[in-house]
């Protein structure tokens, strides 16, 4: 599905990933730990540029319009798939078909009220799910996630991790919650410094060595 | 609030466009857009063959045309400036504020119809008419460039020194390229002005262009619009802070001549042409009244209703033009040799006063509001487009943002469209301004009757018509910030 030989990205004169070999087989469910910083939001750039089409995408900063509803910013995730003119009429006035599908995504995320308030007026964890239902409205088989659950509590993060897990079949995930990425996924890499410093299955690692990453 | 969300509601904005644009439908059946000249095509085709074979061959002097339009746009701002800058300073007296509305409401057009009476054609005409709404522009907006500085250093140490001080020690310094900015865009603005006060008989590139354009010399009509967009494009390149005081020192040479201020024409204006002529043959009271309801009800409400009518037809009609033309610029929908060219095109429509864009279609569709409507859109909506397309080149989109038309409407349109109200509703008033304007060339707004006033030597019934048009724009800005405030839109200053 994804394979990487050494790759390397480098911005503005600083090298922001070297030497990175990768390689995902679809069906596998991925996370990327490291400090801040480590290379965790390029590796996931990089890796939705190889497959734009089939990806959907959850960004670190949500990537969502302030000034359209939730239901408008989820239903972004199926412009692609259909006509202008459908799109521009769901822009003037949401047809029913389509706001009763993203209604259902919406009730998975505890959000179905807010389905016609403007995102500006939302908390911070509310946006974050409206970009993680657009993500799930989209109907791709690989989802690329960065810290997908930053803003969440932990009831909501482990209903959200589920509810991913559940409906893409490939994923990579950025986390900084170690717990989580040892609990849903097969495989852990682990960045430092732009460089795969950790590259294992899950069950074979624990909380401990995970966490010298962060020290 | 939460039940309200359940059921899908258009926002204020969308309710408020749609507003507009009924009443803009309602004023298309009281506008007149006909058509009147027997043969646009024909005379169209000889403004294009001008275009070919530009030639300056037969203008009298032109290199004293430009050095003219220079000079006066350079003292003007200067004076504007500085004046402003002071005025700024004061600006949180109320009594001020309303003087510098009244003063800005006024176009430096009318301002050069009026000096004209008093000083003839001596330079201070001009150099006042530029002056004087520059200074009440320049005073809004260093105010607010003050008002929304950084206030902490300041407030710091104005305790223990004295306010001039405090100012120019601890606001002053990180303002600086703030008023820098906005002083260069006005100079812009002011080498545009300068150049359409030639049409009133200044000696400016409009009075060469009025001659050329009556005479039918498209070919000279041509060559100076091309030099005229050559000098605005050039700006950052002659306008030096190093140059500044040969400028400043020479302008003053250029734009002398041997016109005298007779201390005469000076007196009769203010104590016998503008006092109403029922008092100047000292008739009752009563005939004053009768005088004044005559004046407003045959001059003034048809000057007011047809001002109105046009300017909300060219205000909708610009924002949808600004639309469809921002992604020129835009990096997002074009690159390379397209977006240049939509630059070029852009550059081109906002650097030509609407008032010379309005002269040329003029000629071509003879007078009625169609030429004034498409005039006024093109400017305005140039200006808006660039704006917004500056401000969408600055937005973060998501990597896996849609493309094509879906970008437009579901990324950029729900994000710019804020800004775009506010930008449009900024420009509301200057064209209001320039609606009246118009009329000097014959469309029955405002400008019309103040120009028919003054062409039957008539200044008392002028100077009626101008107070009037300076309240209506008053009462068009403040409705315009009101809805800027309803909605919550900010601008920036520089589309003053």
């Amino acid at each position: 599905m994804f394979n990487l030989k050494s790759a390397s990205v480098n911005y503005e004169g600083k090298v922001i990933l070297q030497d990175i070999n990768l390689h995902i087989n679809a069906g596998e469910i991925l996370a990327l730990v490291g400090h801040s910083g480590s290379g965790k939001s390029s590796l996931l750039k990089l890796l939705y540029d190889k497959q734009k089409l089939d990806s959907a995408l959850i960004p670190q900063e949500y990537g969502l319009v302030q000034n359209l509803s939730v239901f408008h910013n989820v239903f972004m995730g199926q412009l692609g798939q259909n006509s202008v003119w459908y799109n521009l009429l769901n822009l003037i006035k949401p047809l029913s078909e389509p706001v009763s599908k993203v209604k259902n995504k919406l009730q998975q995320l505890q959000l179905e009220e807010k389905i016609f308030e403007p995102v500006a007026k939302l908390s911070g964890g509310q946006q974050q799910r409206t970009a993680i239902a657009r993500a799930l409205f989209h109907d791709g088989k690989i989802l690329l996630a960065d810290e997908p659950i930053s803003s969440l509590d932990e009831t909501q993060s482990q209903q959200v991790m589920s509810l991913l897990c559940h409906q893409f079949e490939t994923i990579v995930f950025s986390l900084h919650d170690v717990d989580l990425a040892l609990k849903y996924c097969d495989r852990i890499i682990g960045l430092d410094h732009g460089k795969i410093v950790i590259n294992a299955p899950a069950k074979d690692l624990n909380r401990a060595e995970l966490l010298k990453l962060y020290a | 609030m939460h039940k309200a969300a359940i059921i899908f509601k258009h926002s204020n904005r969308w309710k408020l466009s749609w507003l507009f644009v009924a009443i803009a439908i309602l004023c298309l059946f009281f506008a007149d857009l006909r058509i009147n000249t027997y043969d646009p095509t024909a005379e169209f085709s000889r403004m294009l063959s001008g275009l070919l074979h530009p030639s300056l061959m037969s203008v009298s002097d032109p290199i004293d045309a430009f050095l003219q339009t220079v000079a006066f746009a350079i003292l003007g701002v200067a004076l504007g400036c500085i004046s402003g800058f002071f005025l700024a300073l004061l600006f949180r007296f109320k009594l001020l504020r309303i003087c510098c509305a009244l003063l800005r409401s006024v176009h430096e057009l009318f301002w050069a119809l009026i000096f004209l009476q008093i000083f003839g054609l001596h330079p201070i005409t001009g150099l006042l008419a530029l002056a004087i709404p520059y200074a009440a522009t320049f005073a809004k907006v260093f105010a607010e460039i003050i008002e929304e500085g950084d206030h902490r250093a300041y407030n710091t140490i104005r305790n223990h020194t004295d306010f001039v001080s405090a100012f120019f020690y601890a606001q002053l310094p990180d303002l600086w390229n703030h008023f820098l900015t906005y002083t260069s865009y006005r100079l812009e603005c002011g080498l545009r002005s300068s150049a359409v006060l030639g049409f009133v008989g200044l000696p400016t590139l409009g009075y060469y262009l009025n001659t050329a354009f009556l005479e039918g010399e498209y070919s000279e009509v041509w060559a100076l619009l091309i030099l005229f967009y050559i000098l605005i494009a050039s700006i950052r390149y002659w306008v030096r802070p190093k140059l500044l005081p040969i400028y400043l020192i020479t302008a003053p040479f250029i734009i002398s001549n041997d016109s005298l201020i007779t201390f005469e024409n000076i007196g009769r204006f203010f104590t016998h042409d503008i006092i109403p002529s029922p008092l100047r043959q000292n008739e009752p009271i009563v005939s004053l009244w009768h005088w004044f309801s005559e004046l407003f009800i045959n001059e003034a409400l048809p000057g007011i209703f047809n001002t109105l009518v046009l300017s909300q037809l060219a205000l909708v009609l610009t924002g949808v033009v600004a639309l469809l033309w921002f992604p020129l610029i835009s990096k997002l929908f074009f690159k390379g040799f397209g977006r240049a060219s939509g630059n070029s095109f852009l550059i081109i429509m906002r650097s030509t006063p609407e008032y010379i864009l309005a002269f040329i279609l003029l000629i071509l569709w003879g007078p009625s509001m169609l030429p004034a409507i498409i005039a006024l859109t093109l400017h305005n909506a140039a200006i808006i487009a660039h704006l917004m397309g500056r401000y969408s080149n600055n937005l973060k989109l998501r990597q896996d943002a849609s493309r094509g038309i879906s970008l437009y409407l579901f990324e950029m349109l729900p994000r710019i469209y804020g800004q775009f109200l506010a930008f449009l509703f900024y420009r509301w008033e200057i064209i209001i301004r320039e609606t009246a304007i118009l009329g000097i060339l014959g469309i029955a707004t405002l400008g019309f009757y103040i120009d028919s006033a003054i062409a039957d030597i008539r200044f008392d019934k002028a100077m009626v018509l101008i107070a009037i048009t300076a309240l209506l724009n008053v009462a068009v800005d403040i409705l315009a910030r009101y809805i800027r405030n309803r909605l919550r839109l900010k601008t920036t200053a520089e589309c003053a």
